[in-house]
């Protein structure tokens, strides 16, 4: 292990010892979870009656449901009364008072990734006021949106002035009933994003910087609701590729998208969460629910994710292709190094007639790493001529990680095309040796290596994340070769 | 330029190099000949820096450092070039990018400007034609799926793009059919021809002489258990085909 990572891990980690315990503030409700707490949660954010309903129907399925036990997973069970539910965002009064004041080597890994400065001292967890004035961009975009009718919001914020948006769609895609994260988050969900584009607006900017300055105090049970109306398209962006101070570790988001006739939703997500320390000691568990539905015809809904962060990553963005002639995309860079574990991959179910789906998996294992690939393809019994795509690649460093491929297909029309390819490849003793040979210093001969691997996926990425995901490749590797 | 003293090397607990003495000038084209076993791979792996060897005395002083000293892709920067017997294959990554990423590596090393991707291509294809590659095979995969006449052309290529000071190459004949071997010895000497006057030698390594009626070399060494046993120039190539190595190496230890 690096210098880096240790101070990474010193940084990102130096909240934990404490972010179980019952760390009574003012404004925070005591751990564990029952109807008392979310009826708290619900009236502290002012929320009208059908919210709370939902909340409790979804806490009392909850309740009936068990811990899902099907991934490559291994973890200790979770104790959810240790859990604090719900606390205000927190002031940044116990983080650092200045850039001056944050571990140069976090700094240096920012300036690695390429991270403006201004939105380093967020990150890092300065006191905000002091350095940036947020809430003046937020409003500025918020302006240039509103005069196009893109609605983009706090979860909270949609939930008070735009109930009837949420009442139409909250858990149209992904029920409370769902599965058990998804169940969690529905009775406790703190905030999230909410965004609505309207008949035939292509929204004008990526929902990107924005959301990366709004993303910092979101919280553990975030929840987003994108809703496209007819010929209309949105890109958003999702996470941030430089460590942010994080002081939970049980993360259950839902992420639920909706497309109607001819819009398209482009979704990329960059994690880089903290992901344990060299000897798998703590690190974040990351269980997300994120589906699609493409409920209109020609639809489109295109996932793009590079996960390298968390100590256990559980995600299977997956797509509903209901209308006819819809199309679901599905990128994936997923990263375990150390003893990360990660099991991601799809679904794509093909409902509607001439549908389409594309798969492109790669999967990187370093160090005691596991990585698993699991997917679905689901063709129904009305779902004429649907085609679906797969390729999934495995890449393994060292002698000790680890790669699976899960694939499952199942066919109820005889007109389906249904193509999967498969590979695993390792970067060997051999390679580096030959690459250095040439004058390339092994680091930079792993990235070029990795890099070569990913691309298909990274040309998928926005362009200035593009970029810093290939830095991000490298920062989470490093030290990983000798 | 190249001072290889008293040079003993292992692999596990298996000395293969036993003395070895070598000294290369500027200019000069060695040939280092010997059987199978005799370590010809070995001083190739080693003056690379492969880790696998280890070096358990002598010295090698190349341009008046202690080449032992530097790491794998130093030594390729101050200008050693390995083409490997058997190259290894890079999935995924281009050929082109390949070159490119070791030439800037090694431009920044010498603190020299990188060159941009326009300025690279036409350097590169113009090499490309040295070696009668098709240009299709930049956009493979570092050797992914080449032929072994492919691979050696591909090794050749990079030694032209790179331009080392030295260049050893260690069995570059092997697996090649005639007209291959021609290309590739037409390669070798363009590399010796635009060299003359700076800093440039050469290392051929192989077993037969069929390679060196295509490259002339100035000297000619018979590698034997780990040591060299006799040098001379190009005509003992010719006695090494005549009387074979057991032949020569005995009539070296009866002269002796």
């Amino acid at each position: 292990m690096t210098a880096k990572q240790q101070n990474l891990e010193r940084f990102v980690g130096s909240d934990y010892p404490h972010g179980f315990v019952t760390d009574l503030e003012t404004d925070s409700l005591p751990p564990g979870l029952n109807e008392e707490i979310i009826r708290q949660i619900s009236a502290r954010k002012h929320e009208p009656e059908f919210m709370l309903q939902w909340r409790l129907k979804a806490y009392r399925h909850w309740l009936t449901m068990a811990v899902p036990k099907w991934s490559k997973l291994h973890y200790p069970p979770i104790d959810y009364d240790q859990i604090v539910f719900y606390s205000a965002p927190k002031t940044s009064a116990d983080g650092p008072k200045s850039l001056d004041e944050v571990d140069p080597d976090i700094l240096r890994t920012y300036e690695k990734l390429g991270i403006p400065l201004h939105e380093q001292a967020q990150l890092a967890g300065v006191a905000v006021d002091a350095v940036f004035d947020s809430v003046s961009v937020a409003t500025t975009f918020k302006k240039q949106l509103a005069e196009v009718g893109v609605i983009f919001c706090s979860f909270s914020e949609a939930v008070l002035e735009h109930p009837e948006l949420v009442q139409k769609y909250l858990g149209s895609v992904v029920p409370y009933s769902d599965n058990y994260y998804a169940a969690l988050n529905a009775a406790v969900f703190s905030d999230g994003s909410f965004c609505y584009v309207p008949k035939g607006v292509r929204c004008p900017m990526e929902l990107s910087t924005y959301f990366r300055i709004n993303s910092l105090n979101s919280g553990q049970f975030e929840r987003t609701l994108i809703v496209a109306e007819e010929g209309s398209y949105v890109s958003y962006l999702e996470g941030c590729t430089a460590p942010i101070r994080d002081e939970h570790q049980l993360h259950a988001a839902v992420v639920e998208l909706i497309a109607l006739d001819d819009a398209k939703i482009k979704y990329s997500t960059v994690q880089n969460w903290y992901p344990g320390d060299k000897e798998g000691k703590g690190g974040i568990y990351n269980f997300v629910t994120k589906r699609g539905l493409c409920r209109g015809r020609n639809a489109k809904i295109s996932w793009t994710q590079v996960e390298t962060g968390s100590a256990i990553t559980w995600k299977y963005p997956s797509v509903i292709l209901q209308g006819d002639h819809s199309r679901g995309e599905f990128y994936s860079v997923a990263l375990t190094n150390n003893y990360q574990q990660a099991d991601t991959g799809t679904k794509m179910v093909h409902i509607g007639k001439n549908t389409s789906s594309t798969i492109i998996s790669k999967g990187i294992s370093a160090g005691h790493g596991s990585n698993a690939y699991r997917g679905l393809v689901s063709v129904g019994r009305k779902a004429l001529n649907a085609r679906n795509y797969s390729q999934c690649d495995s890449l393994l460093l060292g002698e000790l990680c680890s790669a699976h491929t899960f694939p499952y297909i199942e066919v109820k029309h005889p007109t389906a095309q249904v193509e999967h390819e498969a590979t695993t490849s390792k970067i060997s003793d051999e390679q580096l040796f030959y690459c250095m040979q040439r004058g390339i210093p092994s680091e930079d001969a792993v990235s070029m290596i990795i890099n070569g691997f990913c691309k298909e996926v990274f040309r998928k990425l926005p362009m200035e994340f593009a970029v810093e995901a290939q830095a991000l490749m490298e920062v989470s590797l490093e030290g990983c070769t000798g | 330029m190249l001072q290889i003293t008293n040079l003993h090397a292992q692999i596990q607990d298996n000395e293969i190099l036993k003395g070895l003495n070598l000294s290369v000038q500027a200019g000069e084209v060695h040939a280092i000949m010997g059987p199978n076993g005799s370590g010809k791979s070995t001083l190739a792996n080693v003056l690379a820096g492969q880790e696998e060897y280890r070096v358990t005395a002598g010295s090698v002083h190349f341009k008046g450092t202690d080449l032992l000293q530097l790491s794998v892709s130093e030594r390729a920067c101050e200008g050693v070039f390995v083409a490997f017997q058997y190259p290894i294959e890079v999935p995924g990554v281009s050929n082109v990018q390949f070159l490119k990423t070791a030439l800037n590596s090694q431009r920044k090393y010498r603190q020299l400007d990188e060159l941009d991707a326009i300025d690279f291509l036409q350097l590169l294809k113009s090499k490309v034609q040295e070696v009668g590659m098709e240009e299709q095979l930049l956009y493979r995969s570092v050797n992914e799926g080449f032929s072994g006449g492919e691979k050696k052309r591909n090794e050749i290529l990079q030694m032209l793009v790179l331009e080392p000071n030295l260049a050893i190459l260690d069995e570059t004949d092997s697996g090649l059919d005639i007209d291959a071997l021609k290309m590739v010895a037409q390669g070798v000497n363009a590399f010796r021809n635009t060299g003359v006057g700076k800093e440039r030698a050469i290392i051929l390594v192989t077993h037969y002489q069929r390679l060196l009626n295509y490259i002339k070399p100035d000297f000619v060494h018979v590698l034997f258990d780990g040591r060299i046993v006799r040098s001379g120039g190009p005509e003992l190539a010719l006695q090494l085909e005549e009387k074979g190595y057991t032949g020569v190496i005995a009539e070296e230890a009866a002269g002796s």
